[in-house]
């Protein structure tokens, strides 16, 4: 028989303590390449992520959000009640099982479970334990809500974006969350991997260790402008701020109509050769003043350019045609695409980029898929996301439960066992 | 000192821009040998800033990320200065070859004979004429583990389409969902959220391969389209077209299931953000605006009637913000369990207490620009501390290391190999 190729992560047992979207992105990439994760969600209604919606039909149900459904694929989950006694047990069983424990409780909290990094660590001292959380485990904001919007404005360059005449501007969706939970990824990999790569002379070797991740310092550290607009202001003492209006000067050089839709072209400065070339080289953009570098701060010029040559000739084509064009003359370009737009995109298509997923109440769907290929060691979606306390029993069983056990802890309410499994 | 995670871990980067160079920082601050690979014959573009020798009047009209060089002045090399790179340049090495050249082809292959993994985010083309790939790296090594990262694929039909960050945003649909609620897509700005996701997520897929690699022996290529990547980013707008039909626009500030906007506090451009998720966090923020009127009028009693309502009600919040600082309003809505926050200048991020006592900043030198505070690794980690332990790294700042000590060339190849352009601290004359 032909087996399947492992992931890359298979054989990797992660607890998986967290909820909304920043932890259960986290624990989705490692999931998604192939880790065992284990998902303890509270009774009665679980991750709020549940509650988050879009739902099929606009009708709520636990089981149907959009956000759910994407953020824990290949995900096996339990629900259990982490403030009554009879879950230590439980925690402490799966504690001894796991590699990696990944939360996201606010700080302290997890303490106060009895699943906090100090006792799980005593249990299983080799334990890789994440924490996320708002604002980081320390610091006079630790207990502070936070939102989307919150941590771009104070980590982020949300002060810079938009234009300098209104409010400054967040990203699309929670962008900076998912960004949170991949960096998290990648710091529980660092140190699952910790002391592979040298030859430890003292006998110790690697251990366990707890790592804290703050949201707002996922987003300090951001390559999208924050990073290099905080170092710009410590090299000259000047702040970053919103321009008086969209694009990046010069000419073309912003997002411009077309026939059906919108189209961002770049081929300003020293790209305004190929811009012409992608015009046909009209003879009237030839001429010597254009190629005079102050042409491209003259807003006369500007006028002359886009209403003379560059407006007419993208509003008689669509994105797509426009965007060939662009880029057979090597002008920096791409089309602002909608979800619909998306589902049909060739390239997306071509590569495989969506997996269709069988979920037993939300249905047939498709589902985005591998965010990068890895060639030796393949994504695959092997399951749809869990129906709530669909694998109780069966977790419970692995880690030395018998059938009366779960059956009690069930009728005690200290976990929830699905329907569908009894 | 404890022996950082990824000590040991060689790893090569010819990469450009923002998308590898921040992959590779994440590898370098949990330490890894990450080793750049340069060339004295070429100078891409935005990477090591906007050109290799740069004039002052060319600074003083770049935006402040590539043009704000240490005292906005280029000096003897820019390209050693510019926060665009230096930002993310932290724990790095940098080596220089022309692999161009047969003869800095052999030098990279006996370099790659000795490394784990190599990434690279360059034109597909750009690799092409370098005749580097996959394969022919598993020729010098076996088991090397290589990162591509290109903006749409190696294959399928954007193959060879061009793009910076702003566009792959556009392609994969961010660019919608984002700008004012009534404006349309011209009025956006640019941001980078792709590139910060293709770095982070690009180091996580490196490390998941090590892993691989330590399980199996096997090596392997990764493949990273940028676009594909961001795309995770944006799965539940996607569902909601896969169960709905439904076209998302942007709803600028605003948020589906809460009441959220960016109000206007006391002071010339000062703001705060502010989420409020539940009634009861409605009734308390009433509470503390003085709006008693608005607590209790039924019309606005749940979330779905006052995102109805969100222009009546928005002129109320910004009246009281607007006699408040933003931190003065951010510390009153939090200590009542309000989700409210400054919006930070540069400035004002330095000067948060929160973030001093982090240490999210550290202090690093550099001979061509001097000591200053850089923004350190994104994490902290409990038995291993990660910081800066060194600063941003100058163009071939470690060819004696790479050349003499790793690769064993004596002290006459060094010599040669300085003649043929291969090593140097600058770029060769009219590059760049």
């Amino acid at each position: 028989m032909m087996s399947m190729p492992e992931g890359a992560l298979t054989g990797l047992k992660v607890l998986d303590l967290t909820h909304y979207v920043a932890g259960p992105y986290c624990t989705k990439l490692l999931a998604d390449y192939g880790a065992d994760v284990i998902k303890v969600e509270r009774p009665p209604d679980g991750d709020g992520s549940r509650r988050m919606g879009p739902y099929p039909g606009d009708e709520p149900h636990q089981e149907k959000s959009a956000q759910f459904l994407h953020l824990n694929t290949n995900k096996r989950g339990i629900v259990v009640d982490l403030t009554q006694s009879g879950a230590v047990g439980i925690m402490e069983g799966l504690a001894s099982w796991a590699d990696v424990v990944v939360e996201s409780f606010r700080p302290g909290v997890a303490d106060r479970l009895g699943v906090g990094y100090e006792r799980l660590s005593r249990i299983n001292p080799a334990i890789v334990y994440t924490s996320i959380s708002n604002f980081g485990q320390t610091g006079p904001y630790r207990d502070y809500r936070g939102s989307e919007i919150v941590f771009y404005g104070m980590g982020g360059e949300m002060h810079s974006t938009g234009l300098a005449d209104r409010e400054p501007l967040k990203l699309g969706g929670n962008v900076g969350l998912y960004q949170a939970g991949a960096v998290a990824a990648v710091a529980t990999m660092g140190a699952i991997l910790a002391g592979s790569f040298y030859v430890d002379d003292d006998e110790d070797g690697a251990t366990g260790q707890h790592i804290d991740v703050s949201i707002l310092e996922t987003q300090l550290g951001s390559v999208d402008r924050r990073q290099s607009a905080l170092l710009a202001y410590q090299y000259t003492g000047e702040l970053s701020h919103r321009p008086a209006s969209g694009g990046s000067g010069g000419y073309p050089n912003a997002v411009y109509p077309c026939s059906d839709g919108y189209l961002q072209i770049n081929g300003s400065r020293m790209y305004f050769p190929r811009a012409v070339a992608m015009l046909g080289n009209p003879p009237e953009l030839e001429t010597e003043r254009w190629k005079d570098p102050s042409s491209q701060g003259n807003s006369e010029m500007q006028d002359e350019f886009e209403a003379g040559h560059f407006l007419p000739w993208i509003l008689e084509q669509t994105r797509a045609e426009a965007w060939q064009a662009a880029q057979e003359s090597r002008v920096l370009s791409g089309p602002i695409n909608t979800m619909a737009d998306l589902d049909v995109d060739p390239s997306f298509n071509a590569r495989g980029v969506f997996a269709e997923g069988d979920h037993p109440a939300a249905g047939r769907m498709r589902y985005p898929g591998r965010p990068f290929i890895m060639n030796g060691s393949p994504w695959r979606l092997r399951r749809t996301a869990p129906l709530l306390g669909e694998h109780t029993a069966e977790v419970l069983g692995e880690i030395g439960y018998t059938d009366a056990d779960i059956g009690g802890l069930s009728a005690a309410g200290v976990i929830l066992v699905n329907a569908r499994e009894q | 000192m404890p022996r950082l995670p990824l000590e040991g871990l060689r790893v090569l980067e010819i990469t450009v821009v923002w998308a590898g160079p921040y992959c590779g920082s994440f590898l370098a601050d949990l330490g890894a040998e990450v080793i750049r690979v340069e060339s004295t014959k070429t100078f891409v573009p935005l990477t090591r800033g906007a050109a290799a020798h740069i004039s002052q009047s060319v600074i003083d009209n770049l935006p402040l990320y590539s043009g704000g060089t240490p005292g906005r002045v280029p000096g003897d090399r820019p390209f050693n200065r510019s926060p665009m790179f230096n930002s993310h340049a932290r724990n790095k090495r940098s080596m220089t070859v022309n692999l161009l050249d047969p003869g800095g082809r052999e030098i990279f292959d006996r370099l790659v004979a000795i490394s784990d993994v190599l990434i690279e985010n360059n034109p597909t083309e750009t690799m092409e004429k370098l005749g580097i790939s996959y394969e022919s790296l598993r020729t010098v090594k076996d088991d090397i583990i290589m990162m591509r990262m290109p903006a749409y694929g190696s294959d399928g039909p954007y193959r060879d389409y061009r793009a910076h960050g702003v566009h792959i945003e556009g392609v994969v649909g961010h660019t919608m969902l984002r700008g004012y609620e009534d404006t349309d897509p011209s009025y956006n700005t640019t941001v980078l959220m792709s590139d910060a996701a293709a770095g982070a997520q690009g180091a996580f897929a490196v490390l998941a391969a090590l892993r691989h690699r330590k399980r199996t022996g096997e090596g392997q290529l990764v493949e990273l389209g940028q676009a594909e990547n961001v795309f995770s980013f944006l799965g539940e707008y996607y569902l909601d077209y896969a169960m709905n039909g439904r076209i998302h626009g942007t709803l600028g500030n605003r948020h589906p299931r809460a009441l959220q906007n960016c109000y206007p506090c006391a002071g010339e451009n000062r703001w705060i953000a502010i989420t409020i998720y539940d009634n009861d966090q409605w009734r308390t923020l009433c509470d503390i605006i003085g709006a008693a009127q608005m607590r209790d009028d039924p019309e606005l009693a749940d979330h779905e009637d006052r995102n109805r309502h969100q222009d009546v009600i928005d002129p109320v919040i910004a009246e009281w913000t607007r006699g408040q600082t933003p931190e003065e309003a951010m510390r009153k809505l939090q200590e009542h369990g309000i989700s409210a926050g400054a919006v930070m200048t540069q400035a004002d991020a330095f000067d948060d207490p929160h973030i001093q006592s982090r240490e999210f900043f550290h202090e690093a030198s550099q001979e061509d620009c001097g000591t200053h505070l850089y923004p350190g690794p994104l994490y902290r980690m409990s038995e291993t501390p990660l910081g800066i332990r060194r600063g941003p790294v100058m163009f071939g700042q470690d060819n004696e290391y790479v050349y003499r000590e790793l690769l064993g060339y004596s002290e006459a190849e060094y010599a040669e190999f300085e003649a043929a352009g291969h090593i140097g601290t600058d770029y060769a004359p009219g590059v760049g």
